[in-house]
């Protein structure tokens, strides 16, 4: 194995992230987008620490850190949605207005 | 390494696989018409990494994932999903109508990750396939070297923890002719 298939699987996950991030009108489907953006940079981590084989998997405590943040974006950024829908009655962001100058 | 090198190796065959399923189910999430189906398809793009992870000899990561993720950040969306926009199914309205320029903006990011990494990393290889990297070592690194940012990390979770409960949570007196939907 090489480390640029890797790589390139990685960058091909985080480029369909970017589009599904400015594509998507819905709340909850860009925060997925988020999470496959954050999945990529997760496989890339990953490959360089079994490429290098650092004496502290240092690549593989990272993932674990982005893991644990992933987690704790979804929290706060579900009940932002939870919260917009209550008020709004939608979940869409381009009819959230309200903040805009 | 050359292609034929490449193709020899039985393990090359099983990241193809992997692989090509992981960007399927990836191209899948951002493109369905369907929020449900986005989520179950993130599912398999998630579990399919894992699969890399075990490749790579990632054994702790590879079900630190398939835990966390598939077995509560989904169950999370799901929850989202269920709630803001049921009854769920198949719906035209998801995407903006200008699809072009992110397209192309996705495609060039793309490609200029990719050109940057096969530069930087023409035909480096991974030796060290086999053994997985112990979670011993993995404990004690976190607890080791890296106990300042785990701390703060558990703060930020728990932070987040409670800053949710509180965003989410309905307010006990409403105001002065506040209208409410009862979600």
């Amino acid at each position: 194995m090489i480390v640029n298939q890797f790589l390139v699987l990685a960058a091909a996950l985080f480029a369909m992230g970017v589009y599904g991030l400015l594509v998507r009108r819905n709340f909850v489907l860009i925060l997925l987008s988020i999470e496959l953006m954050l999945n990529a940079v997760n496989i890339n981590l990953i490959a360089f620490e079994s490429m290098l084989s650092t004496p502290e998997a240092v690549g593989q405590v990272f993932a674990i850190f982005v893991i644990t943040v992933a987690a704790a974006e979804v929290g706060i950024g579900l009940a932002i949605v939870l919260m917009i829908f209550r008020n709004r009655r939608s979940a869409n962001v381009d009819e959230l207005s309200l903040m805009r100058w | 390494m050359t292609v034929t090198d490449w193709v020899a190796e039985p393990v090359n065959w099983v990241f193809a696989l992997v692989g090509l399923a992981v960007l399927l189910a990836g191209y899948r999430v951002v493109t369905t018409k369907n929020v449900v189906r986005a989520a179950l398809f993130l599912v398999a793009a998630l579990g399919g990494s894992a699969a890399l992870f075990l490749l790579l000899s990632a054994e702790f990561v590879a079900w630190v994932l398939v835990l966390v993720y598939i077995g509560a950040v989904i169950v999370l969306f799901l929850f989202g999903i269920m709630i803001t926009r049921a009854p769920t199914g198949f719906d035209e309205g998801l995407d903006t109508d200008n699809k072009l320029w992110p397209a192309l903006l996705s495609l060039a990011l793309f490609v200029t990750l990719a050109w940057a990494s096969i530069d930087a990393f023409g035909a480096n290889e991974i030796l060290s396939t086999g053994d997985p990297t112990s979670t011993e070592l993995i404990g004690e690194s976190l607890l080791g070297r890296f106990v300042i940012p785990f701390e703060v990390v558990s703060f930020v979770l728990l932070a987040a923890l409670i800053g949710g409960i509180t965003i989410a949570r309905r307010d006990p007196t409403p105001l002065e002719g506040e209208e409410r939907l009862t979600v």
